[in-house]
This record gives C-alpha cells, structure tokens and sequence, in this order.
C-alpha cells in the first residue's frame, strides 16, 4: 500500500478540530523544530528532500528558500498561494478543507525557516467556506499557543491570517498575488526584482502553494533523507492528484511519485479505469495550462517507455511528444470527448482571466476563443487552424506572466496532436455538430526527432 | 561589479555605445538613435513604473554579457530590461524581432477602430506610426470589434475608449502628477477599460497631460475636437509666464489663431515639461503668448511625412506610390 503524508489521517472524524488533530500526532514538527533545530537546519531539512514546487513549475523549494533576500531590519514574509484556479485542480481545497491544521503546521515550520514573522494564506474568493475552516483553525493555533508572541518559548513570533481573492485566476501568479494582497488591482509585475528581493510591500517574500507548505510538516517529522527516498529521480516524496474526467473514481489522490500512468488511470487505487467502458482519448495531466496528451502518448512515452507521474517522465519527449506534472490537474477523456470543443473551453477561460496588461494575451485569448467558437460550431475554414497556430505562437514566450504561455500551449498541444480532429471540423460541419470524431490514428514519431 | 561610474558597453544592431549601468537597452538604443531604437508605445521615460505592457519593444539578446555570454531563451521588453556589459542585442536585425513586433502590431491593431479619417489624432498618433513602419496591410480578424461609449472624463477631455491601447500612460500620469487618484483601470482582460471614480470629472490642474501622453486617439482635447486635421496647422514654440507650470508649449496656429495647446514633446513623442490646464485649455489668444517660432518636429510620424523634411527616407517611396 502506497504511504500517505499529508493525508494519511483526513478520513478520521473531526480531524478539521484541534483536539483530534493534536491526539493523531498534529504540531509535532514544531515542537521538533522549534526546540531543536536552527532555521537553517530546516532549510536544510527541505533542500536534502528534494521538495518541488507543488504549485505547477515544480522550482525545488529549499533553493527558493535559500535565495531570499536577508537585509538587515527589513521584515520577511512567506504567503501561502491558495489560490487554486487552474481548471482541473481542486486538491489544495481538499487538504485544506479536511485537515487545516496541517497547512497552519506546515506555514509555522516554513515561516520558521524563513524568519517571517508575519505570513499570509491568500485564498480563492469561491472558497470562502474553506477560509471561515481554517480562520476556525488559526483561532483554535492562538489559542492553544502555536501561533502568537514566543511560541513554545522559542522567542519565535508569528502571526497568520487569511485573505480572501475576488475571483481572478491570475491572483494566482506570484507577483499578481502581491498586488492583490496590498490592496491593488491584480495586475502581474514585470520581474526583476523577483519577490525573493522585493515582495510583499517592497519586502523579501516567498510564494509557495500549499501543499508545498504542507509537505514541510513531514520533511521535519522523518527527516529531508526519508522524504528524498520516495519517487524516482528528481520527484521526490508524495504528490496530491486532482483526478477528473471520464473516470470510474474522480477525486484527489495522493500518490507516491513512483507509480506509472497506466497504473494512476486503471488501477482501482486511484481513477479505477474509464467510465462505461470507454477507451482513453487523450489526457491532460497537469491542469489546463499544460498540452494535452494522445492516448497513445498517455501511457507511454514515443520512445515506448512506460510513462510515470513523475516531473521527468510526463515532460519526456518535451513538447513535440510530452507534457508536464504542472498544478497536478489530471483530466482524462473518453472516446466520445470534442478535442475542438475541450480547447475552445480552455481557451475561453484564458481570454476570461487574462489581466489585460500585455497586448499579445489581452488580444490574442480572445481571438483565438472566436477562431475555435467558430471551428466548434461547423463555420471554420482550413486556414483557421493555421491562423490559431499562428496567433499561439506569436502569445508564447511574449508576454510579462506566464499566464500568456498558459493560453498558448494547450492549443498548440491540441492542434500538433488531433489536426485531423479540426480538419474534420471543417470538412464536416454538420457532422460536427451531431456527433464526435472519435478516436485519433496512432502517430509513429522517429526516434531521434524531438 | 562596475563602480556606478563606471560606463559599460552595450552592442545594439552592430551599433556599441559606451552607458552608465542600470540604463535599459531602449535608452541605450536612443542614445544611439536611428534605427536601432526600438518602437515604444507604453513606456514613458518620466512616467515611474511605465513599460513593459505594450510588447513592442522586444529585442532578442543575442549575448546576455561579457561574464555570462548565453543569449537570452526568450525576447525581452527592451524599455525594462537594463544593460549589461558586454551585451549584445539584436533589434531590427532579428527575423524574431520582426515576427514578433508583426504579431504585436497585429493584436494592437484587431480590436482598433481604424477610424483614422475621423480621428482628432491622425497624423500624430504613434500607433499610426507603429502600423505604418510594422504592419500587414491586411487584417486576419474578422470578427465584431470591441466597442465603448464615448465619456466626457471633466469639461475639457473625451475618453474614446474603442480606441485605447491599454498602455497604462495616463495611468501613471494622474497618479504621478495630480494629487487625487482617481484615473485607473476597471475589469480585465479585452473588457479592460480606462475608468474615473464613477465617472468623476478630472478636475485638476495637470489632468490635461493625460491627452499628449496618450499615444492613440483615445483621449483627446475637448476644445480642440474636429476643428482641424493637425496637419493643417502650424506648430509653433511658444512660452508664457505661468505660475504654476514651465509656461513652454507648442501652439498649434491655423492663420493667426490659436487652434490648440500642447506640451512640447521631443524625437521620441514624449513631453519632458508637463503643462497645466490653464496653459492648455484657457489660454488661447495670440497675445496669451509670446511665439518664438516655427517647432522642429522630426518625429518619425505621419505628420512629418513629406512636409517637414524627409524623416523616414525608405518610406518615402512607398507614400508616393499610396
Ligand atoms: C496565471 C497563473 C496562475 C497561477 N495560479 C496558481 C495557483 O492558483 N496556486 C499556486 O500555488 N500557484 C499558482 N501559480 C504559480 C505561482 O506563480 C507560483 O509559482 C507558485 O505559487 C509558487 O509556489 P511553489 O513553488 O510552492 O509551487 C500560478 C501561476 C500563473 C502564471
Ligand atoms: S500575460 Fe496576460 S495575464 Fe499575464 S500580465 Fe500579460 S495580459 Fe496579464
Ligand atoms: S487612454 Fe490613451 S494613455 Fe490611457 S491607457 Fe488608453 S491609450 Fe494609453
Ligand atoms: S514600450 Fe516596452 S513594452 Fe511597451
């Protein structure tokens, strides 16, 4: 049976209170950590287990860390991105929704190590439920001394609360994120500085996700060396997975990053195969920003190896045949499924959350959206397949945030891999509009080429 | 590390050129001039925080600097990427520049109006310039345009909101140079708009600078409006005593009246002395001013364009032919 860090206890009653968190072992770390160990120490601690950003770009946690800025007398600050707005990632609601306690825990022992002293937990607006669980959480930490003035009598001061967003998925950008929570209009800053120097009212600040904070909690509990024994590679220790889509078992899972694709999809443990019966389309394995997968280049990779929920594996074979580990987003669609229509979807989200700062995103999502509204509902031409691989590629790589990339890969992705499906979309416009295209050919990819 | 004043070298198109550190490539390129300065039609040198927005200032670097040789992955906004010795950047001499800058004119340009016939700004407008030195003579998009209602934002200025770029300039302007903010930006994304407090009038005395930092037609003079095509009228330097502003301004004359106020902008269409409002709104009589006489505009612009002198000789064929 696979090991569970962060949710190995969220099925138990009442584990959302402190008294029962406490009971199953809850705050130990701190005690741990606080009693016995240096900031440093902790630094440490996460450097050696390999922690990766959980947050979508994977950037390994303890180097983040190390890279903050330390200038005499200025305050630091961690805040905590809880802004999970990625379509297809619903797992940071989930931990924080049955055990808050843990991410308090883990924002203690991070802000510990980071010598902040006043951190934040910046929330999705639409989560306002969560954020009244875990305002309940940090009253009960007060009160029963985790948070506040001196805590344990370490001289460790930390104070914590939580904000709520307006609904802008791009709060979730690091920088936006500042913005925001100083009050400002949610508008990503040009970097440099990065927040590392100049943050959170001009003051170092480090951004994590919060199942990154979280995994602090059992880091320091067993020690970086036991993290850094589970997965493969560079994918060190347990992933949370927000499974969706035409499968059996929709839901979260935590997985060790070990285990292949085929396994996460089939096995009863997790997905528990497609739904009635269905053969696999295609898959999107880390949220909407990362390109969609053929079913054949689902479970292996074009070089025939199988593929894994690790970082390395689902990016092997880079764009051209890969994809990414992202936010952990893991949609998975049935033969019956419009690969046109899932784009347009996606797409028209981006143009909805673009900030509108930069020309090439604010313009560009909106007119790839009309171009695929177009497609999808049987008026589209040839050309337009070209014209939306064109106005991509002139978005890619062109823009202050990365939300520009976000907007742009996944019709790339859609286009390299089901052309056939939007041609079809053109030749047939009725048919289109009855009944799907169905499965795509396998492709057979030349070893060498990327 | 350089000592402040020490200079490092920057090689732009070519083009090497001796800057103190901490200048960004663009101010590099218009030290040097020409054409390795790269479009800007958001950056502001005078507007703190301007830049980075409008995207088409992206230049490749080609070498990133003497200590770190490796080009750069990705084009970057020139007007907010500062030098670095030894750097090496490509402007009008990169196919990915061109492409990109193609790409950008192109989405400044699918939800414009293009209604430049009636447009107060034509001729003087700069994403004019932009579409006129970078632009397909052919439009991809063929769908509906974003449209705004028109506002009056006080008694002397129009917002035409259909025309925005977004760049943010007069933004910046109301924040940095009145004392009330109440000037921003609403909603997000293509819906983003140029907004007042509850359509609060900009009462202020500096407000009127939103107009000449504007690069489009999207803010124009209210006392101005449709009275004459700018290149009817003859530009002059002129000054007056202000108390509360430089006093210097251009008067824009048709015959022996005065048509209209401006600030004085240099080669690069930025105003380097604000004006106040009432040099601008209020003071339109000939005796008002003392004119010293006829401006040099040498602005590569529609404006110039065969009636100053011959700014932008390769394109000079090209109006003849149109
Ligand atoms: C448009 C956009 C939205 C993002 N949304 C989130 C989010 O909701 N949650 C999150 O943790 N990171 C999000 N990120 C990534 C953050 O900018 C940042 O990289 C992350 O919070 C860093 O935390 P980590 O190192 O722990 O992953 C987003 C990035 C972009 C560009
Ligand atoms: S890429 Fe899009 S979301 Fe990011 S700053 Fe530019 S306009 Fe805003
Ligand atoms: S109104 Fe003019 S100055 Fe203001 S953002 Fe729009 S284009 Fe820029
Ligand atoms: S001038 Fe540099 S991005 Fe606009």
């Amino acid at each position: 049976m696979a090991r569970k860090l962060l949710l190995e206890n969220a099925h138990i009653e009442g584990i959302h209170t402190y008294d029962v968190y406490r009971k199953n072992g809850g705050y130990r770390s701190v005690e741990k950590a606080l009693k016995t160990m240096s900031p440093e120490d902790v630094v440490e601690e996460v450097k050696k287990s390999g922690l990766r950003g959980r947050g979508g770009a994977g950037f390994p946690t303890g180097m983040k860390w190390s890279f903050i800025a330390k200038p005499e007398g200025v305050p630091r600050h961690l805040l905590c991105n809880a802004d999970e707005s990625e379509p297809g990632t619903f797992k940071d609601r989930y931990l924080m929704e049955k055990i808050p306690h843990l991410l308090i825990e883990g924002m203690i022992l991070s802000s510990f190590a980071l010598g902040a002293n006043q951190s934040y937990i910046y929330i999705r607006g639409e989560y306002m439920y969560v954020l009244r669980i875990l305002e309940k959480a940090i009253a009960e930490a007060y009160a029963n001394g985790w948070l506040g003035k001196n805590i344990l009598g370490s001289g460790f001061d930390l104070d914590l609360s939580v904000t709520p967003g307006a609904g802008a998925y791009i709060c979730g950008e690091e920088t936006a994120l500042i913005e925001s929570l100083e009050g400002k209009r949610g508008n990503p800053r040009m970097k440099p500085p990065f927040p590392a120097v100049k943050g959170l009212w001009q003051r170092p600040t480090v951004v994590n996700n919060v199942e990154t904070i979280a995994a602090v909690v059992p880091i320091v509990n067993e020690g970086g060396d036991a993290y850094a024994q589970i997965g493969i590679g560079r994918s060190t220790g347990t992933k949370l997975i927000s499974a969706s889509g035409n499968i059996n078992k929709p839901g979260v899972y935590e997985i060790e990053m070990n285990i292949s694709v085929e396994e996460f999809i089939y096995s009863d443990t997790y997905c528990g195969g497609i739904k009635n019966g269905k053969k696999l389309k295609a898959c999107v394995p880390g949220g909407s920003s990362v390109p969609i997968l053929p079913h054949y280049l689902v479970c292996k990779t074009a070089a025939g190896q199988d593929r894994l929920m690790t970082y390395e594996s689902l990016a092997d074979g880079g764009f051209a045949t890969g994809s990414m580990l992202g936010s952990g987003g893991f949609i998975v669609y049935d033969e019956d499924q419009c690969i046109v229509r899932n784009t347009w979807n996606f797409t028209r989200f981006y143009h909805h959350e673009s900030c509108g700062q930069c020309s090439p995103c604010r313009e560009g999502t909106g007119w790839m959206e009309k171009v695929l509204h177009r497609l999808e509902y049987g008026h589209g031409k040839m050309e337009d397949i070209d014209l939306l691989w064109d106005i991509q590629r002139k978005i890619e790589g062109n823009t202050i945030c990365p939300l520009g990339d976000a907007a742009a890969w996944p019709v790339a992705a859609a286009i390299r891999h089901f052309r056939e499906e939007f041609e079809w979309h053109v030749k047939e416009p009725k048919a289109c509009m009855e009944r799907n295209y169905g499965l795509v050919a396998e492709k057979t990819f030349e070893p060498a080429t990327a | 590390m350089a000592e402040q004043t020490e200079k490092i070298n920057v090689t732009i198109d070519g083009k090497t050129i001796a800057v103190d550190p901490g200048t960004t490539i663009l101010n590099a390129a218009r030290i040097i001039g020409g054409d390795v300065v790269p479009p800007a039609m958001c950056y502001y040198s005078s507007l703190k925080g301007s830049g980075g927005k409008c995207r088409t200032c992206l230049v490749e670097v080609s070498k990133g600097s003497e200590k770190d040789p490796r080009p750069m992955p990705k084009l970057v906004a020139s007007c907010s990427t500062p030098v670095m010795d030894g750097m090496e950047v490509k402007n009008k001499t990169s196919e990915r520049v061109n492409d990109a800058r193609h790409g950008v004119v192109e989405f400044l340009l699918i939800n414009h109006p293009l209604d430049c016939p009636i447009c107060d700004q034509a001729g003087e407008c700069h994403l004019q310039d932009l579409a006129f030195e970078h632009g397909l003579e052919k439009t991809r998009y063929e769908f509906k345009r974003r449209t705004f209602d028109k506002i009056d934002i006080g008694e002397y200025i129009k917002l035409h909101m259909t025309r925005c770029i977004l760049c943010y300039r007069c933004v910046y302007t109301a924040d940095q140079l009145t004392n009330q903010r109440e000037h921003g930006v609403m909603k997000r994304g293509d819906a983003a708009e140029i907004s007042t407090y509850i359509q609060n009038a900009l009462d202020n005395d500096f407000i009127g600078n939103v107009i000449d930092v504007c690069p489009v037609g999207a803010l124009t003079d209210k006392t101005f409006r449709f009275r004459s095509r700018v290149w009817y009228t003859k530009p002059m330097d002129a000054h007056r005593d202000c108390k509360k502003c430089s006093g210097k301004a251009v008067a824009w004359m048709i015959g022996d009246e005065i048509a209209r106020i401006t600030a004085r902008k240099d080669q690069f269409g930025e105003v380097k002395e604000f004006i106040c409002n009432e040099c601008r709104f209020d003071k339109k009589e000939k005796t008002d001013w003392v004119i010293e006489g006829p401006r040099h505009i040498d602005r590569h612009s529609v404006i110039s364009a065969n009636k100053y002198e011959d700014p932008i000789p390769e394109h000079t064929p090209l109006l003849n032919k149109a």
